[in-house]
């Protein structure tokens, strides 16, 4: 925890964000990975988010604040599709993803979500053993080695700090871990598709303090290796973790985008009012 | 004062019914349990069913349910899928399927037994057979056996589907590795229930497996169950009563075997999650 908690007084701003780099390129290259632009998203006749438009950085973590119901969740299952599950959302707007158009009807979102994985606020294991957990979604991806699923399982087990927790009772059920074990385990298997981008709605709000701080060490140690955004309602961790920040608010009735950029000057020198109100606890 | 009134009506009746059942099994016990041997169970039945045993007719039993279950669990499974999966809750078709259904599962089973007798044994030709007679009973277990399966389907945990989806699996993946495992309890109580009515049935069976008592050579024998069995004993055969005694007493012990099957086919069934 300690080495998370931010220094004002340090000059060097950025390196408390980054978490530790263990592999591949630096963090906060400003080459965006997905582009998004005049994002709107409605669910019958009731639009909850209106034209978004922001650039999410490669192997940076990106977190969104702002109040509940301000369309930061539709933002985040827009990027991999999943309002197509809702069938009364709309989705306009463009999402560019590698030169790929997200919301393009053609595009395969089964081939998608393998490539941008998802966490949700509430850890949901399957209710199968930990190892299927693991083994099912590597399965459907045509990966049925068994060797080459024992190594992977073992290697996302080992990087979200499971592995010495869980060796030996791979087989028992998922859903007898703790909360804050079930949420990594998740976040396991997200990874194990080796997935370009995470995206992580409120992955810490239904666990206790300890079991978040570990989650939440956990993903500042993604950054540099993953592109991670991140939905917070906890300001203080948004800080901790991500390199840039989006700070949402109802305008109307419909959630906007009132300011972006760097996450510490985003809090330290916020150019909007409503997020100075924001941060500082005013408002929200 | 009140408190104690109620929960003493509330134990009455729990002991009342459990009493009844109780006395049912006491007395069929009492009446039937020294016709029962070996060689009644495996005989052929003698003198329209007053002495011999019940051999012929335990296997047409057993091969009607078979029947039953063979038509009814795949295609109840599918419907339930398709149901609770693959339509939105509004959607018409579905809404007026339910609603058949729901009209379908009151229907009494005397119904059935005229419609088994003038679509599969007259129109499709099968006659009075165990094919026809277990095919009646199927379509007659199937609107509660797809409803209990679609109740659970319903009732899993919305965000194992999201999870699912979220990596990429298919929807079929989704239903067989996950979520008709997670029903698999809801499942196993329509069949129990299923099977119990199956296994019960007489008035269905008359007019489609009919009542011959010979020892089925082929599902297109026609084959008597002991349902029936025990009601022309009872009903039409002076001197019956206590072959019917002992065969009613194997029926109720034929259907706690059936249920036992049941659970222990759906507890493999929700083991196989934790395997590999």
């Amino acid at each position: 925890m300690n080495q998370m908690t931010p220094n004002p007084d340090s000059s060097t701003y950025t390196s408390y964000t980054l978490g530790e780099i263990t592999e591949a390129q630096p963090c906060c290259l400003p080459e965006p990975h997905l582009q998004v632009r005049d994002l709107s998203v409605s669910y019958g006749e009731h639009q909850v988010l209106g034209t978004v438009s922001l650039d999410i950085y490669k192997g940076c973590i990106t977190a969104l604040i702002g109040p509940s119901g301000c369309g930061k969740t539709s933002f985040l299952s827009s990027l991999n599709r999943l309002t197509d599950m809702m069938p009364t959302a709309k989705v306009q707007g463009a999402i560019h993803f590698d030169g790929e158009e997200i919301l393009a009807a053609k595009t395969d979102t089964l081939s998608l979500r393998r490539r941008i994985g998802m966490i949700f606020q509430k850890p949901n294991p399957f209710p199968l053993s930990i190892r299927r957990n693991l083994y099912l979604p590597l399965k459907e991806n045509g990966i049925r080695n068994r060797k080459q699923m024992a190594q992977r399982s073992e290697k996302v087990l080992r990087e979200v700090g499971l592995w010495d927790e869980v060796k030996n009772r791979l087989d028992s059920p998922a859903l007898a871990l703790s909360g804050g074990q079930q949420q990594r385990l998740c976040i396991a298997r997200a990874l194990v598709l080796e997935p370009e981008v995470l995206l992580m709605d409120e992955p810490c709000s239904a666990l206790d303090p300890i079991a978040s701080a570990k989650v939440e060490e956990l993903i500042s140690s993604l950054a540099g290796r993953y592109t991670v955004v991140i939905v917070t309602h906890n300001l203080a961790q948004a800080r901790r973790v991500a390199n840039y920040a989006g700070f949402f608010w109802m305008v109307e009735k419909v959630g906007k985008l009132i300011e972006f950029g760097q996450c510490d000057r985003l809090f330290e020198t916020p150019e909007s009012e409503l997020t100075a109100a924001f941060v500082s606890g005013v408002r929200g | 004062m009140a408190d104690r009134l109620f929960s003493s009506a509330v134990w009455l009746s729990a002991a009342l019914v459990a009493a009844a059942l109780l006395w049912i099994v006491a007395d069929l016990a009492r009446l039937g349990l020294s016709h029962i041997s070996l060689e009644f169970i495996f005989s052929a039945p003698e003198n329209a069913g007053r002495s011999g045993g019940i051999g012929p007719i335990l296997v047409s039993t057993l091969l009607i349910i078979g029947v039953t279950l063979a038509a009814a669990l795949p295609l109840g499974l599918i419907v339930a899928v398709w149901l609770a999966e693959f339509t939105r809750r509004e959607n018409r078709l579905g809404k007026q399927i339910r609603l058949a259904l729901d009209v379908m599962a009151g229907i009494p089973s005397i119904v059935f037994g005229l419609f088994g007798n003038a679509f599969f044994s007259i129109y499709l030709g099968m006659g009075f057979s165990i094919l026809s007679g277990g095919l009646t009973l199927a379509v007659m277990i199937l609107p509660v056996f797809i409803r209990t399966c679609e109740i659970g389907l319903a009732a899993v945990d919305n965000s194992w589907r999201q999870g699912a989806q979220a990596l990429g699996m298919t929807r079929t993946s989704a239903v067989w590795h996950i979520l008709l495992p997670a029903a698999a309890p809801a499942i196993t109580a329509g069949l129990i229930l299923g099977i119990g009515r199956a296994t019960a049935e007489t008035a269905a069976l008359i007019f489609t497996s009919g009542y011959v008592d010979r020892m089925p050579e082929s599902l297109l024998d026609s084959g008597r169950a002991l349902a029936v069995h025990i009601y022309d004993l009872s009903m039409n055969v002076t001197g019956g009563d206590p072959a019917a005694h002992g065969s009613a007493l194997l029926l109720i012990t034929l259907i706690i075997i059936l249920n036992l099957l049941a659970q222990g086919f759906s507890d493999r069934w929700l083991h196989r999650r934790f395997a590999t």
